[in-house]
């Protein structure tokens, strides 16, 4: 199924913009600010979704791909940081310059998040199908009757037997895999347009994984919810997603189909990371990226991967790389000055 | 229930759901302090609220009688002015109780209130817990001497000077459990799903505050009776004509050799009322702190 059979999908009352993304996120700045200086965890990242769409976001932990979620949501603590810069549109309006109450109608309508940790994610002392209603009800002003219905549905939507018992067991009733549906039925209550998940399967063992997975793809398929995955790993990426941003250090550094990804990676960061999934073969020692994840504290003059760069010289130091379009006639952006030496490899 | 053991499903039934009874007697065998300390407080509000019906008139004067030992006329035995102190101690745990448990029921709320607010709007933070750190350096019984020669004497104005000191204590207690469950992903994922503030405040954040502000609860309510019989007995809170311990305390401790029984009633009272309300205490601390309760 592709990106644009899914987009046709949206609701013909939705004011469609032809050709203009779901989300899109346009040099993205978020900072954190504390005694000890600026830390420039999202610094000028773009990207967007279209409707329907899975967009896979990868990078090591620190690369700033759960603030950029985060920010998009506008949930960053106001005290530790804020978005200095540039633009979130998502259905024509640009969350940024909203007002706190207008950002409390789109998080969980039209934006839902899942968030990493199935197990503390849910309140423990409130019946799953109490979370799960009040979510419908803060949106829609459902009777508690009606409420409750809902959470009925969406419970059995994401395939957890006996939905209609289980709706007043509390959350440690449930095993992590169970929590994390919940967490989706939570998500899904309010048929959001963007779903937004973040790490949904790291705190998942790996046969629970793939079914949260599977899971996720289908209810995308029936719902025509886009997505945007972040996880670090690949295998996820290459499972779920149509397209991929690849991010090192707080800033994008590749974006691609995700069959180009895998294929012709044009970044050596993204090569780094192919480079050390294990594969099948058994006895082959893992690949591993040199050296440290630099200091997001300092600004980075030069490309922010030069120092573990095999590619890497004067220039890329001095002088930081800009998105451009690799040789091919399909979208594929890589940030770096060696990338026709790096597909040429 | 022993006629009923004739067909089998009775008895694997009885066998499986223990009684009322024994239920009620295995709550009393886990935690016997407080049952201990609930029976004795709920007997001393029974006879403060009862006390017109139980005890004699506290104010009359028999002169004749004066500080005669306990009889079966007065079984505290009178004090100076012919007083019955048997009377006079039921009548004075009106006073006590009301005192403990209104400045309990003051300071928690005003507190939880406080505190909700200085842990989730940051900037009252700052201000209000400084402030709270200056009330916390005020003595309690001074505050209270002060207020009641600024505003006279009456419990009412005791209440309020104990109130003060107290609430401080139940801010900073309200504000650390806020700070440790404001920052559970369920809180974070609660605003992601768009709720607004005082709804997560309601249903996230307020509920863990309330265990051990119970507990507290119980403290400040000891305190208080404590704090509020030191007043009467310095003579700066509740007017020397209202029967309470403290002001028989003080009347008659210069009888102490002649007449002991004038002192020693009101002073077992006193120590009783606080006993049993820390041991409530205790045994709602031992019921309500999950580390300890899952270990019983």
């Amino acid at each position: 199924m592709s990106a644009s059979d899914l987009a046709d999908r949206t609701t013909p009352t939705e004011t469609k913009r032809a050709g203009e993304p779901l989300l899109s996120v346009e040099d993205l700045k978020t900072y954190f600010f504390n005694e000890d200086g600026v830390t420039r965890a999202v610094d000028g990242v773009s990207l967007s979704i279209a409707a329907g769409e899975t967009l896979g976001v990868v990078g090591e932990s620190g690369c700033g791909k759960s603030v950029t979620a985060l920010s998009i949501l506008r949930l960053v603590p106001p005290r530790i940081g804020r978005s200095v810069g540039g633009r979130v549109v998502f259905e024509g309006r640009n969350l940024l310059d909203l007002s706190e109450r207008e950002m409390r109608v789109i998080r969980g309508d039209r934006i839902a998040m899942i968030f990493q940790e199935p197990m503390t994610s849910l309140n423990p002392v409130l019946t799953v199908g109490h979370q799960i209603a009040e979510a419908v009800r803060i949106h829609r002003r459902a009777s508690v009757a009606d409420a409750r219905k809902r959470a009925l549905e969406v419970l059995d939507l994401v395939k957890i037997p006996d939905a209609g018992q289980r709706l007043d067991d509390y959350p440690h009733q449930f095993s992590g895999g169970m929590r994390q549906r919940v967490m989706i039925a939570m998500a899904l209550a309010c048929d959001p347009k963007l779903l937004i998940a973040d790490e949904p399967t790291t705190a998942l063992d790996v046969t629970v994984q793939a079914q949260v997975l599977d899971l996720m793809l289908e209810l995308k398929a029936e719902t025509g919810a886009a997505v945007m995955l972040i996880t670090h790993d690949l295998g996820v990426v290459a499972e779920t997603c149509q397209r991929v941003v690849v991010m090192y250090a707080g800033r994008k550094v590749e974006e691609a189909d995700v069959f180009d990804l895998f294929d012709r990676p044009a970044h050596p960061y993204t090569r780094g990371l192919l480079a050390s999934v294990a594969r099948g073969k058994a006895g082959g020692r893992l690949t591993e990226i040199p050296g440290m994840v630099p200091s997001l504290r300092e600004p980075i003059p030069g490309c922010a991967f030069a120092p573990r760069c095999p590619f890497a010289d004067g220039h890329c130091h001095a002088v930081a790389p800009t998105l451009e379009q690799i040789a091919g006639d399909r979208p594929h952006l890589a940030a770096c000055h060696k990338s026709t030496e790096v597909l040429a490899s | 229930m022993a006629e009923i053991t004739g067909g089998p499903s009775t008895t694997s039934d009885e066998a499986s759901a223990p009684t009322r009874g024994s239920q009620a007697w295995r709550f009393v065998r886990r935690n016997p302090t407080l049952v201990f300390g609930l029976v004795i407080l709920l007997i001393m509000c029974v006879m403060a609220i009862f006390a017109p019906l139980i005890a004699a008139d506290p104010f009359s004067m028999k002169p004749v009688q004066r500080l005669r030992a306990p009889s079966d006329a007065f079984w505290f035995g009178t004090d100076q002015l012919g007083r019955d102190v048997f009377a006079r101690t039921i009548w004075g745990a009106r006073v006590s109780l009301a005192v403990g448990i209104s400045v309990a029921v003051f300071s928690v709320l005003v507190g939880l209130v406080i505190g909700l607010f200085a842990g989730t709007v940051w900037w009252v933070e700052a201000v209000v817990m400084r402030f709270m750190d200056g009330l916390m350096a005020i003595p309690a019984i001074l505050l209270a001497i002060a207020m009641v020669s600024l505003f006279g004497a009456s419990v009412m104005i005791v209440i309020i000077a104990i109130v003060i000191p107290e609430v401080p204590r139940v801010v900073r207690l309200v504000r650390s459990v806020v700070l440790s469950t404001r920052e559970q992903p369920y809180v974070e994922a609660a605003i992601a799903g768009g709720a607004p503030w005082w709804k997560i405040l309601i249903r996230h954040i307020l509920p863990p505050t309330i265990p051990p502000l119970i507990v507290q609860a119980t403290y400040i309510c000891a305190s208080a009776i404590l704090v509020e019989a030191a007043l009467s007995f310095l003579g700066a809170g509740t007017p020397p004509e209202i029967p309470t311990w403290g002001n028989m305390i003080a009347a008659d401790r210069i009888y102490l050799s002649r007449a002991p029984w004038c002192i020693f009633y009101p002073g077992v009272a006193l120590a009783l009322v606080v006993l049993a309300v820390n041991l409530v205490g205790d045994g709602l601390r031992d019921r309500l702190d999950p580390r300890i309760a899952r270990r019983m």
